[in-house]
């Protein structure tokens, strides 16, 4: 049993579907990455698990989010309130801009704690500075005080991050919060993250379109693609055999060493948007092993060992390789 | 907000109007403004002459030593009379405004943060009030509820809601979508909290401009009710019912009108000005980076 267990969770806006059947889970102490393109469908995902689609106008249509025995999507708001912060913290997607203008960084922090440890005020301050410190953020005093624009990116991200620790979560869900970092200040943040996930016994779900991120800090993956969950595997096992062909040509969008250049290949086309998905696997029109039955009907995921693919001609151990 | 939240925010706001009048329009517009509201609450001190009294003997007398800024056509005191209309223009004028952007706040707030049939119910309304000229609004509720200081600050209140309104729930609803609203909503903020603590005060800058500017016209609307002698009734001095008197009599005695619409010219400008300087100084973005 995972801490948290995404069940063939749907969700649709109007009568659109956006995402169809995703199922994972992730147990404490764990790194789940959840990757794929812009429009696969990850934010979505992540907003789902905080029971913040309403802020977009979208609603779970079918499946369960189940975290610790409770199903968040039967949760009225009133209840959910009392998880979010508290159990699950939701990192948003740019840290230039998650924080108010108008408040010092740490007062932000406070009120976390406040909200949800009832911590009096002069407590949760200084709880605050340490976890600032905690966060290798210098002189944390000084910058409780500041308001967002005096900080730069990394030290917001790290400001962003801390409010999210405040109310001592057990999962925290980010959605790519390394985004509009430069690669050093990316790094770093991927260190605190997992080995915050490490020391505290935390469950992380890491949302990342960088397959180098994911390579690096995750111990397993999910492969969304056009609202559908397209692979979900071990993270040794999916790099060194993805089974499904997005995998694979996700995998080699990856620059390496020794690489000819101009030898870079993207994957052809783009994500299809929701009113116009292809039938069959969505992901057909794009995959060069293609074959008619693609178009025809649906790939049923099928096990693998520590995962699931969902594909008519997952690739096998040689063409893995090839 | 206790404890630590409100020992660090002092500094912001302690300072608001400090930093207005360390500018140097802010301190002369705010020094007429301070001034002219000190003048208007002890008025009773300041002149040895009554509002209301006729000295008829004494009327269109220029301005002299005895009569400062001479006299109307009843022979009272116009410098007096100015600073007991002043009394009924300032307070009408920054009461109403005030109502009417605490009233306009949260319509606008409401209708922009929660949506939907709300929304369409309070929008619908509003854009009816703004689609009429402020004047007419005034005038109409004016002639409902009867001439009068009342009358006057519920019409100005009415007047001026549609504009606070409108432009609350532009701002609520831009800064809505922003990432630190679905941040605090990820981190279990409830809806007051959003409100009150990110949306209202990300909101209330352009809205305290216009609120600022608006009670320039307030003035003006205010003078011109009472111009039109729908505003303070008689004896009870106003500046618009007192310039009234005074369009009869332009050539014989023009202190009687140029004077009263000095002093509203002049408190207009200086409110505008004020404000500017007052919002320069509300902006924390624009404070240094390092402290």
């Amino acid at each position: 049993m995972g801490l948290l267990e995404v069940d063939r969770l749907s969700v649709g806006i109007g009568r659109l579907t956006l995402l169809e059947e995703i199922t994972f889970e992730v147990d404490r102490g764990e790194i789940l990455g959840l990757v794929g393109e812009s429009g696969s469908g990850k934010s979505l995902t992540a907003l789902a698990i905080a029971g913040l689609l309403p802020l977009i106008g979208a609603r779970v249509t079918a499946g369960a989010v189940r975290f610790d025995d409770t199903d968040l999507t039967r949760l009225d708001e009133y209840r959910l309130r009392k998880f979010r912060g508290r159990r699950i913290a939701f990192i948003t997607q740019n840290p230039m801009t998650a924080l108010d203008p108008l408040q010092p960084v740490g007062e932000q922090v406070d009120v976390v704690a406040r909200l949800h440890l009832g911590l009096p005020a002069d407590v949760a301050r200084s709880r605050t500075i340490e976890i600032l410190t905690q966060l290798r953020i210098p002189e944390a005093a000084t910058i409780y005080r500041q308001y967002p624009h005096q900080l730069s990116g990394g030290m917001k991200q790290r400001v962003v991050i801390a409010m999210a620790l405040a109310g001592e979560p057990d999962l925290i869900v980010a959605d790519e919060p390394t985004t509009a970092l430069d690669v050093t200040v990316q790094a770093q943040i991927i260190h605190l993250l997992t080995s915050l996930v490490r020391e505290r016994g935390l469950a992380l779900v890491l949302i990342t379109h960088d397959m180098g991120v994911v390579a690096q800090c995750c111990d397993r993956v999910a492969v969304l693609y056009a609202g559908r969950l397209a692979e979900q595997q071990g993270v040794r096992s999916l790099f060194a055999a993805p089974a499904h062909p997005y995998t694979h040509a996700l995998i080699d969008c990856i620059p390496k060493d020794g690489m000819a250049r101009g030898s870079l290949t993207g994957i052809a086309g783009s994500v299809p948007s929701v009113a116009h998905f292809p039938s069959g696997c969505r992901f057909h029109p794009r995959c060069i092993g293609r074959q008619s039955v693609c178009e025809a009907s649906v790939p049923a995921a099928t096990a693998l060992p520590g995962g699931a693919v969902a594909c008519h001609f997952p690739l096998n151990g040689d063409a893995r390789h090839g | 907000m206790t404890g630590a939240a409100s020992s660090a925010r002092p500094a912001l706001r302690d300072n608001l109007f400090a930093r207005a009048f360390r500018t140097k329009t802010g301190a002369i517009a705010g020094g007429w403004l301070v001034l002219l509201a000190l003048a208007a609450i002890f008025a009773h001190l300041l002149t040895p002459y009554e509002y209301d009294i006729q000295q008829l003997s004494a009327a269109y007398s220029p301005p002299s030593l005895s009569h400062w800024l001479g006299t109307d056509e009843f022979g009272r005191d116009l410098l007096t009379r100015i600073l007991y209309g002043a009394r009924i223009s300032l307070s009408v004028s920054v009461i109403s405004i005030g109502l009417s952007v605490l009233a306009g706040m949260v319509l606008g707030a409401a209708a922009g943060y929660f949506g939907g049939r709300l929304d369409r119910m309070i929008t619908t309304v509003i854009d009816l009030s703004w689609s009429f000229p402020e004047i007419l609004v005034a005038l109409i509720l004016v002639a409902i509820i009867g001439p009068g200081v009342t009358g006057t600050m519920v019409a100005i209140t009415v007047a001026y809601l549609a504009q606070f309104a409108r432009l609350t729930r532009a701002q609520v609803m831009a800064i809505k979508s922003e990432t630190f609203i679905e941040a605090a909503s990820g981190l279990g903020a409830s809806h007051r909290h959003i409100l009150f603590r990110h949306l209202l005060p990300n909101a209330i800058t352009p809205v305290l401009v216009s609120g600022m500017l608006a009670t320039g016209d307030a003035i003006i609307l205010e003078a011109t009710l009472g111009f039109f002698g729908l505003g303070a009734q008689p004896p009870t001095p106003s500046w618009g019912a007192m310039m009234s008197s005074g369009t009869a009599l332009l050539f014989k005695a023009p202190w009687i009108i140029i004077f009263p619409g000095l002093a509203a010219a002049i408190t207009v400008v200086s409110i505008n000005l004020f404000g500017d300087a007052l919002i320069a100084g509300l902006d924390v973005r624009s404070r240094p980076r390092v402290e």
